[in-house]
């Protein structure tokens, strides 16, 4: 198997009843009880005013999820590269414009129209950080955490440098809700590195495989896991939680499961 | 950043407003024909024209995939069919392996036509959608790049990329990393948009769309043309001896590097000075180990916005300097989105392949503070290497450098 490896200098997670990486690895290891409650997403305040009153629920989940990894490594988020997945970008905003379109003037709103795209999240972090390096927007529907991995991979890889990956997903509203049931906002994000990295907090190698994708010990994590697309990184956190090296496997597509080695 | 190892472009093909596959697109091409018309489309009542492709509706996809069936999957299915595209794919993973190819799609807007018409029928039906809406087959993003590689039996890595405008050009810089980091030796890159509501409503209330067919550095250029595309493209890993493979009608064509940047500077609006523009630009140069000097051609983003062709300009001429032959092709074929770069790109390749710079049309005067080479008429010449230009909302920008024979 071919595999690309980097070292992971930093960690970011949002989502039900997990505010940071510290309070969900204290959930992961069993030191904390899990209480499910509705993801609380912070107002970005690293974006200019006019920004941050355009900004959705998966901008503030992706920018919150992205400043805390990248906080932890200690880099200037203005030098990095990012890679962002997600299956389906801002639920919301796509309810709203496709019931501005049933009416009989059609009219969307600007902002709206902007915000569609599906690199929204992106577009505002690199504005919020003031950050020009490459970035790029990923979807493979429940696979899109190991499609985004994948790339953020192969960039270190290429650039020998940092790539910053932030994998997001948030709930639609009714009627879209009832065909793709996302229940709420989950984000995770990985700050990684060349594997010399002095800053590095563990190593992660992965390839193509087709082994079926590991389950995590906690029931309702589990649950998260299976119900909203970002979290199926989860199996890699929890590995991170515990410390030591460790194999998993990824859900990616039916035919090819992303293979994750984890170094201490 | 050191050079890379040059990707052999062992087959491509197009659909666009100009046609379907590569001899309708170099024919259109070379009469300096658009294939803009007055806008038509489902319900649309705007004072515009659009690049719609013919045929769309009465493509049948194959039985098994039914489930996929959408306007923007029969477009990929249509653009498939063309220049024995699939017939290359198959010899590809007869080659590689079938695990060893991935499919890489560029899409900004997929499915979401069907999910636009079904929200119509809410009000009769208390709310909800009706039977048989299918979210994931259609809506999702994903879906263009899942058809795709269903559709070509590949079990290799996918994703769809989902930059806007520059979605479909990412796609190849994300295959050639892939490539090069030896996870696959060959992809299906391309993209796929299809005409919907959203964009046209969108770019309408964003007032950037054109009255009537799109302008391109000319000096009264009011907005763009929306259109629609599927362009798609092999690439492999280059032959040992860097000798060309020698496919019956292809001589040997090559990605040669990408260049990507963002803005920082606004969701919907370039970078005055095209900041971004021109360090995507020089990154494609370093990524192949070129200067400005070595290119023959630039298919602009040429938009035929005010702000993106000005922006657009003022980097090319600070880079390339007055000379470098350029033209946008997108008074021809529209704006084709997320299909643009991979459309841009396979004009490039027919640029390289047949040795005709293709003209921007419906100049009356160009825009004097748009200061390049910009091309009014088509023009015959031997180019060695072509650039293409993709930037997109967000502030998302991507080059894209391809050459052909001894320039690889």
């Amino acid at each position: 198997m071919t595999s690309l490896a980097a070292a992971i200098e930093g960690i970011g997670v949002l989502g039900p009843g997990l505010d940071s990486w510290l309070s969900t690895a204290a959930v992961l290891t069993g030191t904390r009880d899990y209480e499910s409650v509705r993801t609380v997403l912070p107002a970005p305040s690293a974006l200019p005013a006019a920004e941050r009153r355009r900004a959705g629920r998966v901008v503030k989940l992706a920018l919150a999820v992205g400043a805390e990894a990248v906080g932890q490594s200690g880099r200037p988020a203005q030098s990095l590269p990012s890679v962002f997945a997600s299956s389906g970008g801002d639920g919301d905003n796509c309810h709203e414009i496709c019931s501005a379109l049933t009416a009989p003037e059609r009219s969307i709103s600007p902002t709206r129209f902007h915000n569609s795209v599906h690199n929204a999240a992106a577009g505002y972090w690199s504005i919020a950080n003031g950050c020009t390096e490459a970035s790029v927007t990923l979807c493979a529907y429940d696979g899109s955490f190991a499609a985004g991995l994948l790339e953020a991979l192969s960039q270190v890889a290429q650039s020998r440098g940092p790539v910053l990956l932030v994998a997001y997903d948030s709930d639609y509203p009714a009627p879209l809700q009832l065909h793709r049931r996302i229940p709420d906002a989950f984000g995770l994000s990985l700050l990684l590195a060349p594997l010399d990295s002095p800053r590095a907090l563990a190593t992660v190698r992965a390839g193509l495989s087709a082994q079926p994708p590991s389950r995590l010990q906690h029931p309702a994590l589990e649950a998260l896991r299976l119900a909203i697309p970002a979290a199926r990184g989860l199996p890699l956190l929890e590995q991170l939680a515990r410390g030591g090296a460790a194999a998993i496997a990824l859900e990616y597509l039916d035919t090819a499961r992303l293979a994750v080695e984890i170094g201490a | 950043m050191s050079a890379i190892s040059p990707l052999c472009i062992s087959r491509f093909t197009a659909t666009s407003c100009l046609g379907a596959g590569l001899a309708a697109t170099q024919a259109a091409l070379e009469s300096e024909r658009s294939g803009l018309a007055r806008c038509d489309f489902e319900t649309v009542s705007l004072e515009t024209q659009i690049g719609k492709v013919a045929g769309v509706d009465a493509v049948a996809l194959p039985a098994q995939l039914r489930a996929f069936d959408c306007r923007n999957n029969r477009l990929a299915q249509l653009g498939l069919e063309q220049d024995g595209f699939v017939a290359a794919v198959e010899a590809s993973a007869a080659r590689w392996g079938r695990e060893r190819v991935g499919v890489f799609i560029g899409t900004s807007t997929s499915g979401i036509l069907e999910t636009e018409i079904a929200f119509r029928a809410r009000d009769s039906l208390g709310g909800a959608l009706p039977a048989g809406f299918d979210y994931e087959h259609r809506q999702n993003s994903f879906s263009v790049s899942d058809y795709v590689r269903r559709r070509l039996e590949l079990t290799g890595p996918a994703a769809s990329l989902c930059t806007a405008c520059s979605s479909s050009a990412k796609a190849f810089a994300l295959a050639q990393r892939l490539i090069e980091a030896n996870l696959i030796d060959a992809a299906v890159v391309g993209g796929v948009d299809s005409l919907c509501l959203t964009t046209l409503y969108g770019f309408h209330a964003l007032q950037l769309m054109a009255r009537t067919a799109c302008r391109p550095f000319d000096r009264r250029r009011d907005g763009l043309s929306i259109g629609e595309a599927a362009a798609f493209a092999l690439i492999e890993r280059g032959p040992p001896s860097g000798r060309a493979v020698h496919e019956p009608d292809d001589d040997a064509i090559f990605l040669l590097g990408a260049g990507e940047s963002s803005d920082a500077h606004h969701m919907s609006a370039p970078h005055p000075e095209g900041a971004g523009a021109r360090m995507a630009m020089q990154r494609a140069l370093d990524a192949a180990g070129m200067t400005p000097a070595g290119i023959d051609y630039i298919n602009l983003h040429g938009t035929g916005t005010p702000s993106n062709d000005a922006a657009e300009a003022s980097a090319v001429r600070s880079l390339f300097g007055a000379d470098t032959p350029c033209s946008s092709t997108k008074a021809a074929t529209g704006h084709t989105l997320g299909a643009a770069g991979a459309l841009e790109a396979v004009i490039c390749l027919l640029v390289l392949r047949h040795g005709v710079l293709p003209a921007g049309l419906n100049v009356s005067e160009l825009d004097p503070q748009c200061p390049v080479n910009y091309l009014t008429s088509s023009r015959r010449s031997s180019p060695l290497t072509a650039l293409s230009n993709s930037f997109g909302f967000g502030g998302v920008n991507c080059a894209l450098l391809f050459g052909r024979g001894a320039c690889a």
